[in-house]
């Protein structure tokens, strides 16, 4: 038998025959099915109980309280707390993504020492030990050489248990560089400060304020406590309220206003004064306020008529005389109407000229301590710690001058001036930092002007973060300490910017610690442990859970409960108690800073014939610009008229778009005599001519690929200005020239 | 046909190459069919048959792996010591979500010590209890993941019994082999015993199939017929009179009343 094609062509019919005979090739397409939707790179949601936790968000100082929900250990759903004070079941874009932030690649997942050069990215793994044992070797030979004071700390805020251990470890060690994060609550407090007499928080009674009038303020873009104002909002629209927004763009929150009132730009404080003009020549006051309340009423009057007829401040802002007239009548005859300032999320404290003016609008109609008004609220005064014993050295240590000149004989009334530190640093004409710790904030990428804050930093020899992610300033420290994210630990939050009553609330660990990170507050413990003499005295707590416990005493078991702590009984003050000035009265002149001096206008960097424009930044809620960078949810929600590729655009009139010969989507030459940046343009009408608006939030150069290298960083092109009486950050732009790239 | 007559010739081209000298193909072809019947068809059922093995015994055989559950799972003495049945460990939460397989914990309800003195008992308490450790139960019924499956739908609101998708489970002494699939990594049990797809039970399988089956079969919904618009409106005024009623619209979910991809894929 010859076995030939034939045959082995018959074997493969037969084999194929049988073959589709068999159940094989059916079920084999079946399974390579059901094979592709199981890519081991698709995500598979857990299957489990559910449970939820309630907690406080941390990532804006916004304070909302969240609940998360939990599939057996993995937190699966961030959700806004129902029947919290602050945003009652609400939450924002970035609150919503956190989780992101918690299992996301960008966290540092371990004690680090850097090992290259700075910023290079080259890190060895340390061990907690070694790390706090290597800082307290650095602290314990500055504080022998009688340098203590040379230690500086940069922290996002200066309430609630970890920023006060911070300030007490500061204090016992003998530095007085404790500096907190800037922002329009710094202007406020002052405002409160010098008009009230108070150390407080300024507290907007929004949901009963029925006319808001806002000076710049992102309403809905992110001021104050962002959902809390979205919920604000939707109550004025079913009370009828009315809200008037006065900037030179229309943002978000002009184009959801009453009215929108383009105003040139830096000019507010003349507006406000130009109203109180109106008000007080047409007697639109409070009789009762003014007569019985106040004091320098008569001194105040005679300033403002005499210089802000509503002509006059016509010319400076650009706004109608006769506009200025009405919206005055309006303000003054509405039956809780309340002002308020801070442009877009408040990041800049800006001019406390232009803070206090327009608090003096409030204080003329006589809404301050009144329900729908604004009032100062205290903080609750729960962090009672026994007094710290400081020995000689920290004394002679806390007696030298704080490096930023805060609460100087220039600057007496301000606390922190952290944007007077890169140029105390980098003129050397004070004394240098040695050591600087950086807490709850990203200063070189939050800060105006980056290549000197950059410089600054190269000048410090020993730079330390505590920062959970590898953002910026963790890039280019020294030892990253990584602290729990705030899905992952204990945490009191006090109450939140704007707030008309005192709220504390709670972040709760929601999951384990996924790597090995160590809560700050630990660290913080275990250095002064380390350190010894009075500072392990002043430190006497085990672990800084307990130190918490017991600072919140009884009321522990009911934030834990709730997840917050509110004072349902508050009420402001009385207006007979609220104000603890030298006249016991509300202060319409502030004493010792000139402010009876016509108004001049902060003037921003650049000269108008180099610098034909105006380059203004803008916030939004879809780029979380702070401390935190944008995760990738929120960065998905970002419009392509705001970034595209890696290219950010700028907004600009189309008007002056023509001037300069510029096209929509055309690539453009951004420079101001700080930097330089290549941008696309926009064209959008809701900007006024001569000037230039870019988004904040972008031009990250760490964090993870879905935010680095995407756009520009705003505060690379502007430098700070200071405010000459709080010494402040009161730039509000800067000039700028555009070319065609 | 020219084309044909092409191919023709192409043939006796071809057989002439061979060395054959007769000049008419129809003889040449019937010469060479008896020439080789034999070994072609000799061949051809080999092929056959060697592939019929193939893909009846051997692929079968290759495409599962056998693997033994961790700890060797008696139902009937379970059975015997709990009050409400299956629902005593495969319950549904508070929030009407089903624990299915039980966690450690509930376990532990019970088996805080040592019970009895059995092999897998003195495992179970060793490897797992003692050590706080998960049992890795390999689920026999476990579905993709772009399958909703509702038990809540099934057994609460239709009133189903488990033993119609999970046949006598519960009835078990042992638990068995558990054949998972080299390929989708999923139970041997979810495409059934039968590598043919044949099934006795309702239980046999569970393939997207056996979920339409019985939804058919419920709500009767296998006369499609595109409908006039005169028994339309009769319909719909069932429907407005007496709500429930009419069949003819709803679907088969007994949630939602509707036939959709989306009732069963997420």
């Amino acid at each position: 038998m010859k076995i030939g094609r034939r045959s082995f062509l018959s074997f493969l019919m037969g084999g194929a025959a049988g073959t589709a005979l068999s159940p094989l090739p059916w079920k084999l397409m079946d399974d390579s099915a059901i094979w592709t939707q199981m890519w081991p790179w698709t995500p598979v949601p857990e299957d489990g109980e559910a449970s939820y936790v309630n907690s406080s968000c941390t990532l804006c100082p916004g304070g909302c309280g969240i609940t998360v929900r939990k599939i057996n250990d993995r937190a699966v759903k961030i959700e806004g707390m129902k029947g919290h004070p602050v945003n009652n079941g609400g939450l924002c874009i970035l609150g919503l993504s956190g989780l992101q932030l918690l299992y996301g690649p960008t966290r540092v997942k371990t004690p680090l020492k850097r090992v290259g050069k700075r910023g290079q990215g080259r890190w060895e793994k340390i061990s907690w030990k070694d790390a706090v044992s290597e800082i307290a070797e650095t602290l314990g030979d500055l504080r022998e050489k009688g340098q203590s004071h040379t230690v500086g700390l940069i922290s996002g805020s200066d309430r609630g248990t970890v920023p006060r251990l911070f300030e007490r470890f500061l204090t016992v060690y003998g530095s007085p560089n404790f500096i907190r994060t800037p922002s329009i609550i710094d202007s406020y407090e002052l405002t409160l400060h010098l008009m009230q007499g108070v150390q407080a928080l300024p507290g907007f009674d929004f949901e009963n304020a029925n006319f808001i009038l806002s000076f710049g303020s992102g309403i809905l873009d992110g001021w104050g406590s962002p959902v809390r104002m979205f919920k604000a909002n939707s109550v004025w629209r079913d009370t009828g309220a009315k809200v008037i927004q006065i900037e030179p763009r229309l943002s978000n929150t002009a184009a959801k206003s009453d009215k929108w009132i383009p105003i040139n730009p830096g000019t507010e404080a003349a507006l406000a004064l130009g109203i109180a003009h109106v008000i007080i020549s047409e007697s639109l006051y409070d009789y009762n306020f003014i007569n019985n309340y106040s004091s320098g009423f008569d001194d105040w009057k005679r300033f403002v008529l005499d210089n802000y007829g509503p002509d006059s401040v016509a010319t400076i802002t650009g706004i109608d005389d006769r506009t200025i007239i009405v919206l005055a009548r309006s303000f003054a005859r509405a039956s809780k109407p309340l002002a308020i300032c801070g442009r877009g999320q408040g990041i800049t404290p800006g001019s406390l000229d232009e803070c206090a003016a327009v608090h003096a609008l409030n204080a003329l109609v006589g809404n301050v301590n009144k329900h729908g008004g604004i009032c100062a609220v205290t903080e609750p005064d729960y962090i009672n710690w026994p007094e710290a014993e400081m020995d000689a050295k920290a004394s002679a240590g806390m007696q030298k001058d704080r490096l930023d000149d805060a609460g100087s004989k220039k600057f007496p009334f301000s606390r922190y001036l952290l944007n007077r530190i890169p140029e105390a640093i980098n003129s050397e004409k004070k004394y240098p930092l040695n050591t600087l710790f950086v807490a709850g904030d990203n200063p070189l990428y939050t800060m105006s002007d980056s290549k000197a804050v950059k410089k600054a930093f190269d000048k410090i020899p020993f730079v330390i973060s505590f920062s959970s992610y590898m953002d910026e300033t963790a890039q280019n420290a020294d030892l990253i300490l990584p602290n729990h994210v705030y899905l992952e630990r204990y945490e009191d939050i006090p109450t939140p910017a704007g707030m008309p009553r005192p709220v504390i609330g709670l972040s709760r660990p929601v999951v384990k610690p996924q790597y090995n990170t160590q809560h700050t507050g630990d660290v913080i413990i275990r250095l002064a442990k380390a350190l010894g003499e009075t500072l392990s005295d002043a430190f006497a707590w085990d672990s800084y859970d307990a130190c918490l416990k017991e600072t919140l005493g009884y009321k522990w078991r009911v934030m834990v409960e709730k997840g917050f702590w509110s004072y349902p009984g508050f009420v402001a003050q009385p207006r007979e108690e609220s104000f603890d000035t030298v006249s016991g009265k509300f202060e319409f002149v502030r004493k010792g800073t000139g402010s009876l001096k016509p108004f001049k206008p902060v003037k921003i960097e650049g000269d108008k014939t180099n610098y034909p424009l105006i380059l203004m930044p803008y916030d939004s809620l879809r780029l979380a610009n702070g401390v935190i960078g944008d995760p990738p949810f929120v960065m998905k929600s970002v419009d392509d008229t705001v970034l595209k590729g890696t290219d950010v655009f700028i907004e600009i009139n189309p008007k002056t778009a023509g001037e300069q010969g510029l096209r929509e989507g055309q690539l453009a030459m951004l420079s101001t005599p700080v930097g330089k940046a290549k941008v696309k343009v926009h064209l959008f009408d809701g900007i006024m001519p001569g000037i230039v608006a870019l988004p904040r939030g972008l031009g990250h150069t760490a964090y993870d690929e879905y935010l680095a290298g995407k756009g520009i960083n705003f505060n690379e092109l502007i430098g700070p200005v200071d405010d000459p009486v709080s010494g402040l950050d009161a730039a509000w732009g800067i000039r700028v020239k555009l070319a065609k790239a | 046909m020219s084309a044909l007559d092409d191919n023709a010739k192409e043939i006796a081209e071809d057989t002439g190459g061979e060395g054959d000298a007769t000049s008419s193909p129809e003889i040449n072809t019937k010469k060479q069919d008896n020439r080789s019947a034999g070994p072609v068809i000799l061949f051809f059922i080999i092929g056959l048959f060697a592939s019929l093995s193939l893909g009846w015994i051997i692929f079968p055989k290759l495409l599962y792996s056998k693997k033994k559950q961790p700890i060797d799972f008696n139902h009937v003495l379970h059975m015997a010591e709990v009050e409400d049945g299956c629902e005593s460990c495969h319950f549904f939460r508070a929030d009407g979500t089903y624990s299915g397989v039980p966690k450690l914990d509930q376990c532990i309800e019970c088996h805080e010590e040592i019970l009895g003195d059995t092999p897998d008992e003195i495992k179970f308490f060793e490897e797992y209890v003692s050590k706080g450790r998960e049992v890795p139960w390999l689920i026999y019924s476990r579905q993709p993941d772009c399958v909703f499956f509702s038990h809540a739908a099934h057994v609460k609101a239709a009133g189903m019994d488990c033993v119609t998708c999970h046949g006598h489970i519960g009835e078990s002494e042992s638990l068995k082999v558990y054949e998972e699939n080299r390929i989708t990594g999923y139970s041997r049990d979810i495409w059934g015993e039968s590598i043919a797809g044949f099934k006795k039970n309702t239980w046999d399988r569970m393939k997207m199939d056996d979920c339409a089956e019985c939804h058919r079969m419920t709500f009767n919904i296998e006369k499609t017929e595109v409908k006039t618009p005169t028994k339309r409106l009769i319909d719909h005024l069932i429907d407005v009179v007496s709500p429930g009623t009419s069949t003819s619209e709803k679907g088969s979910s007994v949630q939602t009343e509707r036939d959709a991809c989306f009732v069963c894929h997420k």
